[in-house]
This record gives C-alpha cells, sequence and structure tokens, in this order.
C-alpha cells in the first residue's frame, strides 16, 4: 500500500527535476541564512548559482557531525526560533550532543513521511499502534506517533521500559501493529513467554522496528517468537528521525529512501569519492524540504548500499540496503548513541583515572551490555575494597548521568588493556548480529 | 610504631596471586604475613614482608598496581577474650577497624594481629595508653 501515491511513484525523470528545483531552493536558503554554510561553500569556491544539474551536488563541501557539535546548540538553524516549534537531540554529553530543530511544516512533513511508512508496512488508519519507542528528546517516539496520528491510526503513546506493562497492554488494548527497537521487541517477547504469556496469538500483525542495527537474522527471531511480519525502517535525527527510508511489505528487501525529501549519495568514506549504485559505502543526505535543520551533503558514517533495482511495490525510490556497519568508532546500545570519546571524557573527569580503558559490548539475552574496562593505578588503587567499589560506583553513575547509558564497571590489573601503535582498539564488540 | 603493609590489586582470575609469589620468590623476598580481600571481579592482596622497599620495587617492575599502607601490629594475649579486650577499647573510643589479620609468628607468650585502623594515630595512642603492646615495624619484619 502507499500513502502518497503522487510523490511516491514519480517517474524517475519529473522527480529528478523536483529535486534539482528542491536543492537549488535549499542551496540558496542555507546560503543567505547559516553562516556555517556561507563560510563552507565560499571556501569551496562554489556560488549557489553553480548548481545547475544533481551532478554539481558533488561540487558542494560535507557537513560531518563535527560541524553539529561546532555549531551547537542552535547555529546550524535556518530560521529563526520564532518559527522553530520542536527541539529535538540526540544523545551524548552536554555539548557533544546534536540539536535538531523542525518548523511546523517540517513537523507536516515529516508526519506524512512517518505516515508513508506505516502504509508500506501495511498499517492503517484501522489499526491500532504500539509505540514503545521512547518519548523525549530522542526522535523515535514523537516521530513514530506523529506519523501513527496522521494516518488516523490509534496510537498507543507506551514509550520504552516497564515491560510488563507493555504486555498488558499488548493483551488488553490488542494493538495490531508495534513500533520500537528489535532488541526490545525481543525483550517483550521474552518477558511475555516468561510470564506464560502466548505472545505468538496476540493481535499483533505487523512490527516496524529500527534505531539500532540489526539482522535477518533478528528479524527471523522476532517473527516466529511474536508471530509478526518484522520491517525495517531507516533514519536518524540530525536528518529528520525515523522515515527517511522504509522496507516495503511487498518488497522486504531494502528500504525506500523518501526522494522527494531527501537526496542520498554513497561515498567512499576515506577519499569523499561518489560511489555508483550498487557499491557500499558511507551515505550521505542532503535534506532538500526542511525549513529549520536543513542539511547539505551530510555524512551519516553509516555504511549501506543503494540499489535502484525495481521494486514490486510501484515506488520509484532507490531502495537502501540494511546498515551493515559505521565508518566511524560509534556505538548503538540499546538505541542510545555512544561514542567511545564520550566515554573517555567521563573516565578523564574522575581523578586519578588513566586513559587506558576499554569498552567490551556484548548481548546478553536480546538486551545490549557494556562493560567498561578500566586499569586501576596506584593514584586509584586503596587497600581498602569499599574505595575501590566506591569507584566502581562512581564510574556508573557518572556514564548513567552524562550519557544515559548502564553500564557495568570492571577494574583491571595495569597494562593488561591492549596497547596498539597508533588507534588504539577500545571497543570490542562481541554482538554477533 | 607503625607497619608498612604492601597492598596489591588483582583481578579474580587463575594465575593472578602465582605471579605475585613468583616476583617475590624470585627478589628472596619473604611474606611474613597475608591477607586477600576478595569481591566478585578484583582482590586486594595484603602482605607484611621482610624487605619492604625491594618487594615494593620488583612488584612494580613486573606491573603491579602497589600501594604501602600503615598498619599496626598488636600483641594480643593469647587465650580466650584476649582479641576482646583490645576490641572494646578501641569500640568505647570510636575507632574503627577497617581490617585484621592473624600474624604468622608469635611474639613470646603472645599472639600477634594486624589491624588496619582509622584513624590510625588516635588507635595507636589508645591501644599504649590502655596499657597493649604495639611492636614497631622493624621488629615485625624480622620475626
Amino acid at each position: 500500500m502507499i500513502y502518497n501515491e503522487e510523490a511516491e511513484t514519480l517517474p524517475r525523470e519529473a522527480l529528478k527535476a523536483l529535486q534539482l528545483k528542491r536543492l537549488q531552493q535549499v542551496v540558496h536558503r542555507v546560503y543567505h541564512t547559516v553562516g556555517f554554510y556561507r563560510r563552507a561553500f565560499d571556501q569551496a569556491g562554489v556560488d549557489p548559482d553553480d548548481i545547475k544539474s544533481l551532478d554539481d551536488l558533488q561540487k558542494l563541501p560535507f557537513t560531518t557531525r563535527e560541524d553539529l557539535r561546532n555549531n551547537y546548540p542552535f547555529g546550524l538553524f535556518a530560521v529563526p526560533m520564532s518559527n522553530v516549534v520542536r527541539l529535538h537531540a540526540s544523545s551524548g554529553t552536554t555539548g557533544k550532543a546534536t540539536v535538531v530543530g523542525y518548523t511546523r511544516r517540517d513537523i507536516e512533513n515529516w508526519s506524512e513521511l512517518v505516515a508513508r511508512c506505516f502504509t508500506a508496512a501495511g498499517v492503517t488508519k484501522n489499526d491500532i499502534i504500539h509505540n514503545a519507542y521512547g518519548y523525549g528528546l530522542f526522535t523515535g517516539g514523537l516521530g513514530a506517533h506523529y506519523g501513527a496520528e496522521k494516518l488516523g491510526a490509534s496510537v498507543i503513546p507506551m514509550s520504552g521500559g516497564s515491560t510488563k506493562r507493555q504486555i498488558t497492554i499488548l493483551q488488553d488494548f490488542g494493538p495490531t501493529a508495534i513500533c520500537c527497537t528489535p532488541s526490545y521487541a525481543l525483550t517483550i517477547a521474552d518477558a511475555g513467554t516468561e510470564l506464560g504469556v502466548d505472545m505468538r496469538s496476540l493481535k499483533l500483525r505487523v512490527g516496524v522496528f529500527g534505531a539500532e542495527p540489526w539482522s535477518e537474522k533478528m528479524r527471523l527471531q522476532i517473527e516466529d517468537s511474536l508471530n509478526i511480519i518484522a520491517l525495517n525502517i531507516y533514519g536518524l535525527s540530525e536528518v529528520m528521525g525515523p522515515g527517511v527510508a522504509m522496507e516495503c511489505i511487498e518488497g522486504r528487501d531494502g528500504m525506500h529512501i523518501f526522494e522527494d525529501h531527501f537526496i542520498v549519495e554513497t561515498i567512499d568514506p576515506d577519499t569523499g569519492e561518489v560511489l555508483p549504485p550498487g557499491e557500499p559505502g558511507e551515505l550521505v543526505f542532503t535534506t532538500i524540504t526542511k525549513e529549520a535543520f536543513p542539511l547539505v551533503r551530510y555524512r551519516t558514517r553509516d555504511i549501506s548500499r543503494i540499489s535502484t533495482d525495481f521494486c514490486r511495490c510501484g515506488r520509484t525510490f532507490v531502495k537502501m540496503d540494511r546498515v551493515s556497519g559505521r565508518s566511524d568508532d560509534m556505538l548503538i546500545i540499546r538505541g542510545v548513541n555512544v561514542f567511545p570519546s564520550q566515554i573517555e571524557s567521563v573516565l578523564m573527569g574522575i581523578e586519578g583515572v588513566e586513559p587506558h580503558y576499554q569498552l567490551v559490548v556484548d548481548r546478553v539475552d536480546t538486551l545490549d551490555t557494556l562493560e567498561i574496562q578500566v586499569e586501576v593505578s596506584e593514584t586509584l588503587f586503596s587497600d581498602e575494597v569499599k574505595e575501590l567499589q566506591n569507584l566502581e560506583k562512581r564510574i556508573k553513575k557518572d556514564i548513567k548521568d552524562y550519557l544515559g547509558i548502564t553500564a557495568q564497571v570492571k577494574l583491571v590489573e595495569p597494562k593488561t588493556i591492549q596497547r596498539s601503535e597508533g588507534k588504539a582498539k577500545r571497543v570490542i564488540d562481541k554482538r554477533n548480529i | 610504631m607503625k607497619v608498612k603493609q604492601i597492598s596489591i590489586f588483582l583481578e579474580n582470575k587463575p594465575g593472578a596471586l602465582e605471579k605475585v609469589t613468583g616476583v617475590l620468590s624470585a627478589a628472596a623476598i619473604n611474606i611474613r604475613a597475608l591477607a586477600l580481600a576478595d569481591t566478585s571481579d578484583f582482590g586486594i592482596l595484603r602482605l607484611i614482608v621482610n624487605d619492604v622497599p625491594t618487594a615494593r620495587k620488583v612488584l612494580q617492575e613486573n606491573g603491579f598496581t602497589v600501594k604501602c599502607t600503615d598498619v599496626v601490629a598488636v600483641e594480643v594475649p593469647d587465650r580466650p577474650g584476649g582479641l576482646h579486650g583490645i576490641l572494646s577499647v578501641l569500640s568505647r573510643e570510636g575507632i574503627n577497624v577497617e581490617y585484621m589479620y592473624a600474624f604468622i609468628e608469635r611474639s613470646g607468650e603472645n599472639a600477634i594481629i594486624i589491624f588496619r585502623f582509622n584513624p590510625t594515630d588516635t588507635a595507636i595512642d589508645v591501644l599504649l595508653k590502655h596499657g597493649f603492646t604495639v611492636l614497631p615495624g622493624e621488629q615485625v619484619y624480622s620475626l
């Protein structure tokens, strides 16, 4: 099923013409309203009028996460704050988070895109949607919520957590669709089964899962344990939130990127060279309709592959494969983005902690776990057990307070963490996904 | 009147202790008393040795995290209620015992117990005031 038949099945030529028109508008607009873009374009020697074809996009410089951080919190907004009706932020320590703003029209567009996603999953206004994405600064909860309302479905604003309550609502309200992170779907399924609930005979029919990397194996696991069809949704808060791309129930093979709102490129993460469709590389997005927070050639660091193959659902949009990895060291732990550098800055804030640490990420049952191994220096060491346990608690608390994630802290002997030449190997990811 | 104790950080894993004894053995250090505090993932080994500076040096050279702490060696009458008498006095004076362990050697008719007090100096004063014998470091290392 297709929500916006006209836009989603636009012939490629007409779509490209629309993209170019919108791209030209956005390039002019950011050049004249955002100092960062003016400087960047001037430095690259590009004038907004130089963008005469879609290929000319390649003349423009990339925008990176670092640029977003450097302009924290509102430096890249292209409208006055009086036109901004909503703010969201990605996880991170203060000053390192990335903040995004939306005008009323941005919210309307975003809602429509999420409504398109639900429709692609076969969800209609007759469905009840159980929304277990976290509500708050994270774009997942409210993004899915507005899309579900736009569609006219009945949305249950569950947010994350309180798993037992989730199961009661699933039984009593009888939602027919669910959206949350894939790992949380498995947690709900397992918890329900443990409580003696037959999770396969709920009214659930379909699930829309995203916000963290997952695999085909997990898809089968979710489909089997909840007796539903599990579909993949893609989005990132910088670009908009969930609803940048969505898998269709007909194809179930890659996510359609809503190209009437975003232009996608694939690049070689090392050289920045644009790659032809079909070659795996880093995804780069340019938003062509966003008002408050437009992004030009934003490097997502997500590694994927673009396919231009015909899809039997009728959409003319290209498809992206599920994200296979990251071109930087970002970790996604239970849906929360974490950079080792953020953990490092928390550790360095504790007196006596040496810059020798290692992060071990694993998945126990269905939940991601993070263990932080810290070498015990003579400054930190005490002959009293309680002092060392206090240190562990302190690190744990700081990580929770600053990054919002629960970590186990393990004190280890000095020199036991492998020193590597050049870039230290900070992360051991044992998750087999 | 204080005794230097060496504390060593150990992970709770096979071979951790053996590495310490290996290093000390190679440096001909004699262990006079020891206690091991353990948690689920780490442990603290506390040692009284005959040669503190050398032990500390060789352990550090071998990559261990080592700390020297002042502890107090007290002669305890080797009879029922002997230890209780000491603890009663300390308790009355509001002195906290962080941990304690027994010494292998005896001092004449008395047993020796190593105490980690908080605060250490006050504890020594109190013990001396009540007539207990506190052994100086030099005497303990060579027992």
